[in-house]
């Protein structure tokens, strides 16, 4: 079974990553696919060295998305080699109250819808997207609903009761 | 005995003038024109005296075609409806136009969103007169599971009126059936011919 799964998905040894990923890395989580947690400013640079050195190769960007934990925010990279059949987790912290994070449209274009989810409803900027505007909800709303700190005007909500 | 032999060649009389289909123990005969009794005659050129207003809205209301409005999971269990197990057909109902101009009846399945709603609304508006809603399930009847959302309409009753509504998580295809049913009696019930010729509204 072992042997079935590894052939399946190879796994990724995090400590052999080059130095120009390794040196930007905060810290690692030990799980399947590994996760690695990188530093805000240095996630477009590290995400190209992995799309882009021979043996890593990842090529595709499975999602983005994000987590409030109330004292500080993440967004959550999946990614996925194609020609390797590996994966891994990549993370960044964010403050909350300056949410704002490279965009990766440059190196993944898949990334683009998923920004704008992750915009809309956590309110978190991806600075250089070409087209950073709410994708599920519409223009005129305000805040951001998935935060957990996010309520309803009351007045909506009585209204909805009746 | 006399008899059978007798019925035996005049139906192979028949068939050697017209089609004979055999079912079973019956026999379905297309009668040339020349083998019919007069009496036969009679029943063919039969005529059958009703209103206009009864006449039309059986038509109406035996071909409602819905255009194809689902939203969310309830329009999986509207698909289950029209596919051969349910049979939407029988009611005629089952021609989803994918254009509000050929479509009379809007069956809301699923959940409107705010963001969807000015959608709705407007393919409401294009669709032509007489035109009927049913909101099938409980998101398009009060908002149901999404009480308290950020992005939900609550009811689609808050933007078009509505005709019948089906509730249900999702109703299962016999209750829509069941609501198609009532809007039937509903268009039985109307004198929209007659709205019609006079201008009324
Ligand atoms: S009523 Fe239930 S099944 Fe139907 S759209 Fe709403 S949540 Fe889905």
């Amino acid at each position: 079974m072992t042997a079935i799964r590894s052939l399946v998905s190879p796994r990724l040894d995090v400590k052999s990553l080059p130095q120009a990923i390794s040196e930007s890395i905060v810290r690692v989580v030990e799980s399947d696919p590994p996760m690695i947690y990188v530093i805000p400013d240095r996630l477009v640079e590290v995400c190209r060295s992995l799309k882009e050195t021979v043996g890593l190769e990842f090529d595709y960007l499975i999602d983005v998305t994000s987590a409030d934990y109330l004292d500080q925010l993440e967004v959550v990279y999946h990614l996925h080699s194609v020609p390797r059949g590996h994966a891994l987790t990549l993370k960044v912290e964010l403050d909350r109250e300056e949410a704002s994070v490279p965009s990766v449209t440059g190196i993944w274009r898949g990334a683009d819808f998923q920004e704008r989810e992750v915009y809309d409803l956590m309110g978190i900027t991806f600075t250089g997207h070409p087209n950073l505007k709410r994708i599920l909800l519409y223009d005129e709303f305000v805040g951001h609903p998935l935060r957990k700190d996010f309520a309803l005007p009351k007045e909506d909500i009585s209204s909805q009761i009746g | 005995m006399k008899q059978n032999t007798e019925e035996q060649s005049k139906s192979e009389n028949l068939a050697s003038n017209g089609l004979v289909v055999r079912l079973g123990e019956r026999q379905l005969v297309s009668v040339p024109d020349e083998a019919l009794s007069p009496a036969d005659e009679a029943i063919y050129n039969n005529i059958v005296v009703s209103t206009l207003n009864a006449v039309y809205n059986w038509g109406r209301r035996n071909s409602l075609w819905p255009v194809g409005m689902g939203l969310a999971c309830c329009a999986i269990e509207f698909i289950g409806t029209q596919a051969s197990r349910y049979d939407l057909a029988r009611f005629g109902s089952e021609a989803v136009r994918p254009s509000p101009r050929q479509s009379d009846l809007m069956i809301v399945s699923g959940t409107v969103t705010k963001k969807m709603a000015p959608v709705l609304r407007r393919i409401y508006d294009q669709m032509a007169e007489p035109r009927y809603v049913i909101a099938m399930g409980a998101c398009a009847c009060s908002g149901g599971p999404f009480v308290g959302s950020y992005n939900v309409v609550m009811g689609v009753d808050e933007i078009l009126p509505v005709d019948v509504y089906v509730p249900g998580c999702p109703p299962r295809p016999e209750a829509l059936i069941e609501g198609i049913m009532a809007m039937q009696r509903k268009i039985d019930k109307q004198r929209v011919l007659l709205q019609y010729v006079r201008g009324d509204k």
